[in-house]
């Protein structure tokens, strides 16, 4: 079922220079070449009955409810299928046509429930207004012959369930699957009358290829295919438009709202992200925004031995600022700290940063990307001038070469796969660099040219080896090179990558990587013509991580592949405001738009403003925070939205850092793991219940807006705020339009950015400003923001972990589709359905030499502790290599990480850890969601 | 601040700029310290460069010496 007030033209868009005019009705329409009559007749205000189609699905004539007339032609062909002509006289009403459409709907509604409140769609079936549009009034072979009505409904999708008694096969789910998603679960079985739809073959849907991504239940035009929310609260009443709070593809949805409740989330067909699209998180998993576990009172504590205890917000405001000043009066000013989360609005972030520059007088502030992109940062800003994607996500429709480099798009970022598998059936070739063999490798209609499947910790000598090919091959763009980068550097990264130790040859021992097949998708990528590169965390997450954005940023200078769409450097952030939390100043060392605290004029701009002097000298990062509380000199910590004791690594370390704190405050949703470490806790406020901003891995700003009421009282801006004036600092906004206002004003590329902008425009990438009103999709266009394009040389390094005797193997970790980061959202839905626990992926060779089968029981142990899981024999990993994702907390999989981190940005170096795995007795501990097993744990004081 | 840390953070920045013509290496080590390091970090790498230093690779420990002391942390 569409969303509400979504019009349907029927048939996509077409995009062609050519126009055509033609008359329907009597209207004449002009319309590009290619549109369908069905689209050209609903553009001049005539809806042509319809089942089949719907303006996101290609046309497939099936449904024979469009027919028209065309002056001049015989018969009655199907508008939704025929293409316009010039000059064409077109005619969607007559008796004829009245008498074919009730023949046909007579037949379709003798194998359904006449009456309308019968429809489990609230009486808004398409079914059912389609009969009353072409005035069927009876139908005559309702009460004798063979039905489906006694078929038996499909309820093992935990979100929707199928009732193929309510099927009219019109293929629409089907078709959505194929086209949209790329997945390819669902056919039409069976002929004739036996033709039935079903996942799989002849599954159920939970037992089939189904990734759960609901474009078939959106697509579906009765109550076959139904939200269970909607089966239960009924058809919504109204929607607002709103971001999703998962991952950096930031789709927008309609919150559709009966009363004071959430029915259900549906993609926005304009949401520019996505499309219309979504993934089985943001469709679905929302639940946990009204889960019990939410903590909505504030609750302060002097020791972390004591029992919680509720207070009002004035007492844990007044209590938390007290502690702040006490602590900043006996150690120090620098003696505290704020960190943001890439899980909260731009406004939010930007404003706890504010607090710590302008209320702590510190610049202690960073933020979760710290552990996850800040390597991107650091990588694309040196080498382009800007560190941001250089493409909007479209961008991907126009490439020839993709390649995909230590990213897992169908599980990370699974609405932006789907446009990219759509793109790879088209024709355009892939290339594949990871350890493991991800999804995208191998699919039944997409599967990679080159999988480079490289040795963990080796992206940097494999990206030389490419850049080494392109070069020494002659297939670098020396035009693109002379005119757009600096010349002096790239004759000094020219001799760099020449040498021989570059080559694939010399690298192959490194990488594990043939030669011949690293040269041969150098060639690939070279040729393109248009070639882009998208990465994740597999790039970042490395001691080498800066080194290799830096890498992968001279290939694409070296084949000319930025600047225009098809083509680019592209991070796919993890969470859903990485980009956002870092352009608004979240690191210590920068204020918004990524300008340095040291430049005097700036920090004059941002005094001005902020009416107080600032520091002009870099903040802690996070592992800093941790290390200075660990020598006596950082005693104070105000978190909102993000668990580092979770999802830092090394966790004993982090405990010990935090326990040894005064002053530990964290705000957000659910009492998590920090919260142990805390002394005051202050209720957050979901995406649902409040207003403001998220930037997606495009740079797209995207409105986030308040569906719900604030379950504690107070969105979280609002927290913030009372804080900083209980610190003596206040900071007083009447709506997070007027933060976004303040940073418009303060930072050059968000300069164009308004609230009413963003209603104008649904959404806009930055920079936007005078310069670029309506944003930028793509980035680095005929100059770098930088001016020249700065080649470095990369030299390969490896890590100090270092597998050995005691830890042979190595440890690498991922995501996976129905879970997000460390579950603290999803483990509070019904995902847990599919994924009930970690596990450790094992190749069978490794396996077999420590007698560990399927299933087993088995200690990870690195240098940093041990942790256990059960094993999974798979050929997806390599020999000497293991896996594991790091959704459950009793896995806890950073209690073996290891502090090696980014030279550059002090990234962590989460994908590789030297592990032994042996098989073992012991279980893990069963924790409540959010909370660490106590091998993690220390003592609280 | 665990100085062994801070000695190996200061090594492997330098691994990076190791790679230019030394002079440019120095200054890029210092400056990347300058930039992203916290002054009680600097403070603490300067005074064991200027104790001792051996830890430290001889690019870097040339490139910690050229920093400027941080001014010690205003009370609070």
């Amino acid at each position: 079922m569409q969303s509400i007030n979504d019009q349907d033209l029927g048939t996509p868009a077409r995009h062609a220079a050519q126009t055509i005019t033609l008359e329907v009705d009597g209207r004449e329409v002009t319309v590009p070449a290619g549109t369908s009559i069905m689209r050209a007749a609903a553009l001049a205000d005539v809806m042509v009955p319809k089942l089949c189609a719907s303006d996101n699905l290609e046309p497939f004539g099936s449904c024979r409810l469009c027919l028209v007339q065309i002056e001049g032609r015989n018969g009655y062909p199907a508008s939704c299928t025929t293409p316009v002509e010039s000059g064409m006289k077109v005619h969607t009403q007559s008796e004829k046509l009245t008498s074919l459409r009730r023949g046909v709907m007579e037949l379709y509604m003798s194998d359904h429930p006449l009456d309308p409140f019968e429809c489990k769609a609230g009486g808004k079936c398409e079914l059912h207004e389609m009969a009353r549009v072409v005035g069927l009034e009876r139908v005559r072979y309702a009460d004798h012959g063979r039905t489906h009505r006694e078929l038996p409904v499909d309820e093992s999708n935990p979100y929707f369930s199928f009732d193929p008694s309510r099927c009219i096969v019109c293929s629409r789910c089907v078709r959505a699957c194929d086209e949209i998603q790329g997945t390819f679960a669902l056919t039409i079985d069976g002929r004739g009358f036996n033709s039935q739809m079903s996942p799989g073959q002849h599954q159920h849907y939970s037992d089939s290829e189904c990734v759960s991504c609901g474009a078939c239940v959106q697509a579906c035009p009765t109550d076959a295919l139904m939200e269970k929310t909607v089966l239960e609260k009924g058809r919504a009443d109204r929607a607002i438009i709103t971001t999703c709070a998962y991952c950096g593809v930031g789709c927008s949805f309609k919150a559709e709202i009966r009363g004071d409740q959430i029915v259900r989330m549906v993609p926005n067909k304009n949401g520019l992200p996505n499309h219309g699209h979504s993934c089985v998180k943001g469709r679905f998993a929302w639940g946990y925004a009204t889960h019990p576990d939410r903590v909505t009172k504030p609750m302060i504590r002097q020791r972390t031995s004591d029992p919680w205890r509720e207070v009002t917000w004035d007492e844990a405001i007044r209590y938390a600022a007290s502690e702040f000043k006490r602590v900043q009066r006996q150690y120090g000013r620098g003696a505290v700290g704020g960190i943001t989360s890439s899980r909260c609005t731009n406004e939010e972030a930007y404003l706890v940063q504010k607090l710590v520059r302008a209320a702590f007088g510190n610049n202690n502030v960073d933020t979760c990307a710290r552990v996850c992109h800040s390597p991107t940062g650091y990588g694309l800003k040196t080498a382009f001038g800007t560190p941001a994607g250089t493409q909007d996500f479209d961008s991907v429709l126009a490439a020839d070469v993709i390649m995909v480099i230590g990213a897992n798009p169908t599980e990370g970022h699974p609405v932006f796969a789907s446009i990219m598998k759509r793109r790879l059936r088209a024709g355009a070739r892939l290339i594949v660099v990871d350890p493991r063999q991800i999804e995208l490798v191998h699919l039944p209609h997409v599967a990679a040219d080159y999988f480079l499947q490289l040795v963990p910790g080796t992206n940097v000598a494999l990206f030389n080896a490419l850049a080494h090919t392109v070069v020494t091959e002659g297939l670098a763009n020396e035009q693109f090179i002379n005119e757009r980068c600096d010349p002096k550097e790239y004759a000094a990264w020219r001799a760099f990558i020449a040498d021989p130790v570059n080559s694939p040859e010399a690298t192959e021992r490194i990488t594990g990587v043939a030669a011949a097949e690293v040269r041969a998708a150098a060639r690939l990528y070279a040729r393109g013509p248009n070639s882009a590169i998208y990465y994740g965390l597999g790039v970042t997450e490395h001691s080498q991580g800066s080194t290799a954005v830096l890498a992968m940023a001279n290939l694409a200078m070296l084949t000319g592949n930025l600047g225009r769409p098809g083509v680019g450097v592209n991070p796919l952030r993890g969470q859903n405001n990485v980009q956002g939390s870092n352009d608004v100043g979240s690191f210590p060392h920068e204020l918004t738009g990524y300008r340095h605290v040291s430049d005097p004029q700036l920090r004059a701009q941002f005094e001005a403003e902020w009416h107080v002097t600032l520091d002009p000298e870099p903040g802690l990062r996070i592992p800093n925070m941790f290390d200075a509380a660990l020598d006596g000199s950082f005693k104070g910590l105000y978190v909102e939205g993000e668990d580092i004791a979770q999802s830092d690594p090394n966790s004993q370390h982090v405990a010990a850092a935090l326990s040894a704190m005064e002053i530990v405050v964290v705000q957000d949703i659910f009492m998590n793991e920090t919260a142990k470490f805390a002394h005051v806790f202050l209720p957050g406020s979901s995406f649902l219940e409040k207003n403001g901003t998220f930037t997606n891995a495009e740079r797209r700003i995207s409105r986030v807006r308040k569906v719900l009421p604030a379950l504690a009282g107070k969105e979280d801006w609002e927290v913030t705020c009372d804080l900083a004036r209980e610190l003596g600092y206040p900071m007083e906004y009447a709506h997070p339009s007027a933060i976004m206002d303040e940073i418009a004003r303060l930072t050059p590329t968000f300069a164009g950015v308004s609230y009413a902008k963003l209603e104008q425009l649904g959404s806009v990438q930055w920079p936007c400003n005078d310069v670029a009103p309506a944003g930028t999709p793509v980035m680095h266009v005929g100059e770098f923001v930088r001016g020249k394009g700065r080649f470095l040389p990369t030299a390969y390094v490896p890590t100090d972990e270092r597998t050995g005797p005691r830890y042979p193997l190595i440890l690498t970790t991922g995501r996976i589709l129905t879970q997000y980061n460390v579950g603290t959202q999803t483990r509070r839905t019904k995902n847990v359905t599919w994924h009930a626990e970690d596990l450790l992926e094992i190749h069978p060779h490794d396996a077999e030499q420590r007698g560990v089968r399927d299933g087993d029981w088995v200690e990870i142990a690195s240098r940093a502790g041990a942790i256990t899981l059960r094993a999974h024999l798979t050929e997806r990993v390599q020999p000497g290599v293991v896996y594991t994702t790091f959704h459950h907390p009793e896995s806890g999989a950073n209690v073996v990480t290891t502090e090696n981190s980014d030279w550059a940005t002090n990234c962590p170096e989460y994908k590789v850890t030297a592990v032994q795995v042996m098989p073992t007795t012991r279980r893990p501990e069963r924790l409540p969601a959010g909370q660490l097993p106590e091998s993690a744990r220390l003592a609280g004081k | 601040m665990e100085l062994h840390h801070l000695i190996k953070m200061a090594n492997e920045i330098g691994g990076f700029f190791g790679q230019m013509p030394r002079e440019e290496a120095i200054s890029s080590t210092a400056a990347h310290l300058k930039s992203f390091w916290e002054p009680r970090m600097r403070r603490e790498i300067i005074a064991y460069a200027q104790r001792d230093g051996a830890e430290l690779h001889e690019l870097v420990r040339a490139a910690v010496l050229r920093l400027e002391m941080p001014t010690p942390p205003r009370a609070g």
